[in-house]
């Protein structure tokens, strides 16, 4: 369990989401398109909900100021031991929209750890899964999207075929 | 444009080329607005000698956000109701992905239509990298 995330959807994180993916689309940047299509507005693209990391004050993945980073500088990583986060990788992701997310809404983002498994992999040694629920909260308080996430920490680096 | 159900059968394929050529900088806007800035996807020398891979490979979610460009403009925008995913092998700069959706059932619900999509997105060397599933309401 963590504390929950509060997470204000704003147009240029939105715009700025969209050119990261690729994604030229005007719904995700052009009010004047967007306010003519079914959609009313502008929405967002429908990974964008994974951005809120950048709202969660504790995120591991963020270089901090006055912290030891774990990337590299004068040495290939700052750390002396290993780094927090190391053999982690994404398995799954799963998103529910309840309704798209628009620009001025304010989510409040619950997070659940779920379940833990372990399976051998061949490719990778001894694979251990985490399940991650988060649930999106809107400013009226009703459910706008849940995103389920299965995390990997792998025993050594991935094998490529 | 929304799809709909009377034109739509089983077996029906949308297919995008959805990136051609992944550069590294693709990596850094993705790291920049998504906020993970794991070096295993920007930063090589860390990757390469302190992770164990031959080089920086993309994050699983920008993977996943460009197969979901191929999704919203065939389902239209707005549409999606459920959008999941596993990510089944690494993507690393240089490749091309192409991301293609198959229709796998058109039903009705409560009076709305839906559509279930099975997804795949693979490299130019058709292995692949995202396999999935999606729902979207469209039109009757």
């Amino acid at each position: 369990m963590s504390d929950d995330i509060e997470f204000p959807v704003e147009a240029t994180h939105i715009m700025m989401f969209a050119r990261a993916v690729g994604d030229d689309n005007p719904i995700y940047r052009d009010a004047g398109y967007a306010a003519k299509t079914e959609c009313g507005g502008i929405i967002a693209p429908p990974t964008f909900p994974r951005a809120v990391s950048q709202f969660d004050p504790e995120y591991a993945m963020r270089l901090k100021p006055g912290q030891k980073w774990f990337g590299s500088g004068k040495n290939p990583t700052g750390l002396d031991g290993p780094a927090p986060t190391s053999g982690g990788l994404h398995a799954e992701q799963h998103f529910e929209y309840h309704r798209q997310l628009r620009p001025g809404d304010m989510l409040t983002v619950t997070t659940t750890v779920g379940r833990t498994w372990e399976k051998e992999s061949q490719r990778a040694g001894k694979l251990m899964f985490t399940e991650r629920v988060q649930e999106y909260r809107d400013q009226k308080g009703e459910l706008v999207i849940t995103s389920r996430a299965i995390g990997v920490k792998t025993e050594r680096p991935v094998k490529q075929s | 444009m929304p799809l709909s159900a009377k034109k739509l059968k089983v077996g029906d394929t949308h297919r995008e080329v959805v990136v051609d050529d992944l550069t590294r900088t693709q990596l850094v806007m993705y790291a920049g607005a998504s906020g993970d800035y794991n070096p295993i996807h920007t930063d090589d020398l860390y990757t390469r000698e302190v992770a164990g891979y031959p080089g920086v490979f993309a994050h699983g979610m920008l993977s996943m956000g460009l197969t979901g460009k191929m999704l919203t403009n065939y389902v239209g925008d707005g549409r999606l109701t459920k959008y999941g995913v596993r990510f089944t092998n690494q993507v690393w700069p240089g490749d091309t992905l192409t991301a293609k959706a198959t229709v796998a059932a058109v039903r009705s619900e409560n009076g709305e239509h839906f559509v279930d999509l099975t997804l795949e997105t693979t490299n130019q060397d058709g292995k692949a990298v995202v396999t999935g599933t999606a729902t979207a309401r469209i039109d009757p």
